[in-house]
């Protein structure tokens, strides 16, 4: 696979490292495979039409939202699509396409007549849960739920992160000592107590969850950027360049950070991981997300309370188990694929080391398939 | 005692598909110094590890070839008989003693490690032996030393150190590997003339690997000359130097930094005024510790001449880069700079930028000075987006194409990236990097240090033609006496921040009045 913009040599080389670690790199397709499915969520598991025709006019539920009143009904509130009486419209005046699952992660299935939870079958693929809703409809929802917020968070955290960590090292001296002391009082607060004490005063939600855990998540990128600084600040390019009279912000994300976005991007699989963990942590113990929100947590959540009903954890358990260990094959394969013992071990020995010129073509030659 | 020790037989050494060595053979005998001599990647080294078969095994092979050593075949033997040649028969010594001792361990325990694990000796035994060994290499205060560790010894002990540990099984061979490159030139002085009188006293077979004319020349009995993993020139040290067959040998004896600067017309305006320049450091354990401040440059005052050379020489621990990187506001420094009639420590921010221009400045690691990440268009380009925006894309392509072109760099390069160079092209990218802004004043940090014996005189003409040309005024600070004198009108030695001499080139080279002068100079020139 050729990508389609260009890239420097070292990248080059990286991503020929990172495609010879096979299982990362399958891992990496199957990933993205699945998410960019799950961001159709939408269009694979709704209780609404993805297209229809009523009254020879086409409208596009997924999309618009359409009053009772619109399509030849009573109310003035949204359309329930599944009531009889609106699809006895449909099916008189027009023609309607459905999502393959017919069930979006909320929604109640009224016309089930057996008690839920309610186990797998034709029409439930993965069964009900305790609130009878669909559960594969849930666990699309959630893997697309829990990737974006780990995606977000590990992105904020990285932001926050490298800033901070760039600037202490850079400075060093007292910018570095006082820097380096809020840091440590600042990941010495309770998370967790945070959370309970918001849990009780606001409905939480994901953009709360978000805000609180990247207030406390970001210190984890703080220590290494800013080693990898104060490292690089005595570089000789760097120095050059100050003799140049570069101003120190072009030098700082010209020529320091890249060597630290390394460190960064080796620990970026890790952070969304735990990311990902903790949401559905707290989730499951309840201070989370409301308990019919699209959570893998609260869906475990339910599972506990209904133990009786097996393929709610099962289905839940799989979910999560196959999501993180995508991501950490991935993580693993970047990793490796930046370790810098591998890439610069040509490039930063000045005396004659014929032993490891040679050692470098090898592994250069070995990881071109 | 002129039995054949070390028979090696067209060995090669093949890594991977790619031949490091191809066809060496020569032989050794007990008591005698044989030197193998080349540039770096002539395969000097991987011939000597072969011996040790300390090569990265499976990835490194040998073809063919042969290595017998007291008449026994070396490559293929397991790793039990390997052990059993490996500290006991043979030792060896490497060329960077920080990173050959164990940070971890006392030196005292370190050697007699070897001792406890092919002497059979007790511990106690074996610390005596080893306050033998120290005794034998002439390491002062034995007693106290033996239980330092590496980082409390300055670099000559550490490689005294590492001889003792070499030496701990009275081995026939002593293979030493660049023994002095790492070491100041008046400790590699002694340190070779320790290895002589070592080999007397115990009649031992050295072999010598180094790049150093000079060094091999007065210490080996034969000489053989590799490039691109081949010997080249074989023979005794006199009949190969006086009477060069092969013309890479000659090449390399021919390359030495030689000649003379051009007279400049005498004393040019002044260009740069440094008056009781100062640089400190704050020393001193943790928090409320007190600090001490160590003055790595004291009391330093010269007045440089435009469109002259003023060579800065000492040895490590003497303050010269210091200077160079306080000159240009690098690093703190009290004192008064004059340059051009500015006052260079009372300027603002914004105006050093300005004065930036003029001063440029040339470091000595040409792979650590050149970021890995920008092409060599980028990396030239980059003083003229900070010194001249108003520059149109391609004027500035043009000052690029300029500077790559004096510096002797196809201009067409320029979209390449530096580890496509080798590393005489990225020291000139370096230079050219500084020229592109029209300096007037360039600070060369080390420029030739890294780089191979005949690249340094390349270099060395170039920043003479440089200056000829463009009239620039250069600081060239060098632990090389050699390229020192090649380039420099006038010197100043330092040590430990102080000005011990200084003068006009020729008179302080014929001349030299301070005693620490002298030393420099006889160590340098192997006099």
């Amino acid at each position: 696979m050729n990508l389609p913009i260009e890239l420097s040599p070292i990248a080059q080389r990286r991503w020929a490292s990172f495609k010879a670690n096979r299982r990362g790199y399958y891992s990496l397709w199957v990933f993205s495979i699945i998410f960019t499915l799950s961001l159709f969520a939408e269009f694979i598991a709704n209780d609404k039409p993805i297209i229809a025709s009523i009254n020879d006019e086409i409208i596009f539920p997924v999309f618009f939202t359409y009053t009772e009143k619109e399509l030849g009904g009573v109310f003035e509130t949204e359309a329930y699509y599944k009531d009889p009486f609106i699809l006895e419209i449909i099916d008189r005046t027009g023609w309607a396409i459905w999502p393959p699952i017919p069930y979006t992660y909320n929604s109640v299935d009224w016309e089930l007549q057996a008690p839920y939870p309610h186990p797998p079958d034709s029409r439930h693929w993965l069964g009900t849960d305790g609130t009878n809703s669909d559960v594969l409809a849930k666990l699309i929802y959630g893997f697309r739920l829990s990737v974006l917020f780990g995606l977000s968070m590990a992105i904020i955290s990285s932001v926050i992160g490298v800033a901070v960590g760039a600037l202490q090292g850079y400075f060093g001296g007292a910018t570095d000592l006082v820097g380096q002391r809020i840091v440590e009082v600042w990941q010495g607060l309770p998370v967790l107590f945070l959370l309970i004490i918001l849990a009780s005063m606001v409905e939480p939600t994901i953009l709360w969850l978000l805000l609180i855990l990247s207030l406390f998540s970001w210190t984890a990128l703080v220590g290494v950027v800013r080693a990898e600084f104060l490292r690089a600040r005595n570089f000789e390019f760097v120095r050059a360049a100050r003799s140049l009279g570069v101003s120190d912000r072009v030098i700082m994300v010209r020529h320091v950070l890249p060597n630290a976005m390394v460190a960064t991007l080796t620990y970026m699989p890790f952070i969304l991981n735990g990311a990902i963990t903790f949401l559905t942590a707290i989730d499951f113990l309840g201070f989370g997300l409301p308990v019919d929100s699209a959570s893998l947590g609260r869906l475990l959540g339910l599972a506990k309370i209904n133990l009786q009903a097996p393929w709610i954890g099962v289905s839940a358990f799989f979910t999560l188990a196959i999501l993180l260990t995508l991501l950490i094959f991935v993580g693993e394969a970047v990793r490796d694929a930046f370790d810098p013992r591998r890439i610069y071990e040509s490039s930063h020995d000045d005396d004659e080391d014929e032993g490891s010129d040679a050692e470098e073509t090898v592994l250069a030659e070995g990881a071109a398939p | 005692m002129t039995e054949t020790l070390l028979q090696v037989d067209n060995l090669a050494v093949r890594f991977g598909q790619t031949d490091a060595v191809t066809g060496v053979s020569f032989s050794l005998e007990d008591g005698k110094t044989l030197a193998l001599v080349g540039e770096s990647g002539s395969g000097k080294s991987v011939t000597a590890l072969s011996i040790l078969q300390l090569l990265p095994y499976p990835m490194a092979s040998h073809p063919y070839g042969s290595i017998k050593l007291a008449g026994e075949e070396i490559i293929g033997i397991d790793n039990d008989a390997l052990r059993s040649v490996r500290g006991a028969m043979v030792g060896m010594i490497f060329q960077e003693p920080m990173t050959s001792l164990n940070p971890l361990h006392p030196v005292g325990k370190q050697i007699s490690e070897t001792l406890i694990i092919h002497g059979g000796l007790s511990r106690s035994d074996a610390m005596q032996r080893s306050l033998e060994l120290l005794d034998l290499v002439k390491l002062p205060d034995k007693q106290n030393k033996i239980k330092s560790y590496p980082h409390e010894l300055s670099g000559g002990q550490r490689q005294r150190i590492m001889i003792a540990m070499a030496l701990a099984n009275s081995p026939r061979l002593l293979i030493a590997d660049e023994p002095t490159t790492a070491l100041d030139v008046t400790i590699q002085a002694s340190i070779l003339s320790l290895l002589q009188e070592l080999q007397q006293e115990l009649g031992m077979a050295i072999l010598m690997i180094s790049h150093d004319l000079g060094l091999v020349r007065s210490f080996a009995d034969d000489v053989c000359v590799m490039t691109k993993g081949e010997i080249v020139e074989a023979g005794t040290t006199a009949s190969v130097f006086s009477n060069p067959q092969h013309s890479y040998t000659r090449h390399l004896i021919e390359s030495e930094p030689k000649g003379r600067p051009d007279i400049p017309s005498d004393s040019g305006p002044l260009l740069l005024d440094i008056q009781n320049l100062k640089i400190k450091y704050k020393i001193g354990k943790g928090w409320f510790g007190r600090k001490r401040d160590f003055y790595a440059v004291k009391d330093f005052s010269l007045k440089i001449p435009r469109g002259q050379t003023i060579g800065v020489v000492g040895e490590s621990g003497s303050g010269k880069t210091t200077l160079g990187l306080g000159l240009l506001r690098l690093l703190k420094a009290e004192g008064r700079v004059v340059f051009n009639n500015a006052e260079l420590f009372a300027l603002s921010q914004k105006e050093v930028r300005n004065v930036r221009k003029d001063v440029q400045i040339v470091f000595q690691d040409p792979f650590g000075s050149l970021s890995p990440r920008m092409s060599v268009k980028q990396i030239v380009e980059e003083g003229l987006g900070v010194h001249e925006p108003e520059l149109s894309a391609a004027q500035r392509e043009q000052k690029i194409s300029e500077a790559l072109y004096n510096v002797g760099i196809d201009p067409r390069s320029m979209n390449r990236y530096p580890h496509e160079f080798s590393g005489g092209q990225r020291q000139r990218i370096s230079i050219a990097r500084a020229l592109v802004l029209n300096p007037q004043f360039i600070v060369l940090d080390e420029p030739t240090s890294a780089l191979d014996m005949s690249v340094q005189a390349q270099i060395v003409e170039l920043l003479r033609d440089l200056q000829k040309q463009l009239g620039l005024t250069y600081l060239f600070i060098s632990h090389d006496l050699k390229v020192v004198r090649a380039v420099s009108h006038y010197i100043v030695v330092m040590k430990d921040g102080d000005i011990i001499e200084q003068g006009d080139a020729d008179e302080l080279f014929d001349n030299p009045q301070a005693q620490y002068t002298r030393e420099l100079m006889k160590a340098a020139f192997m006099q």
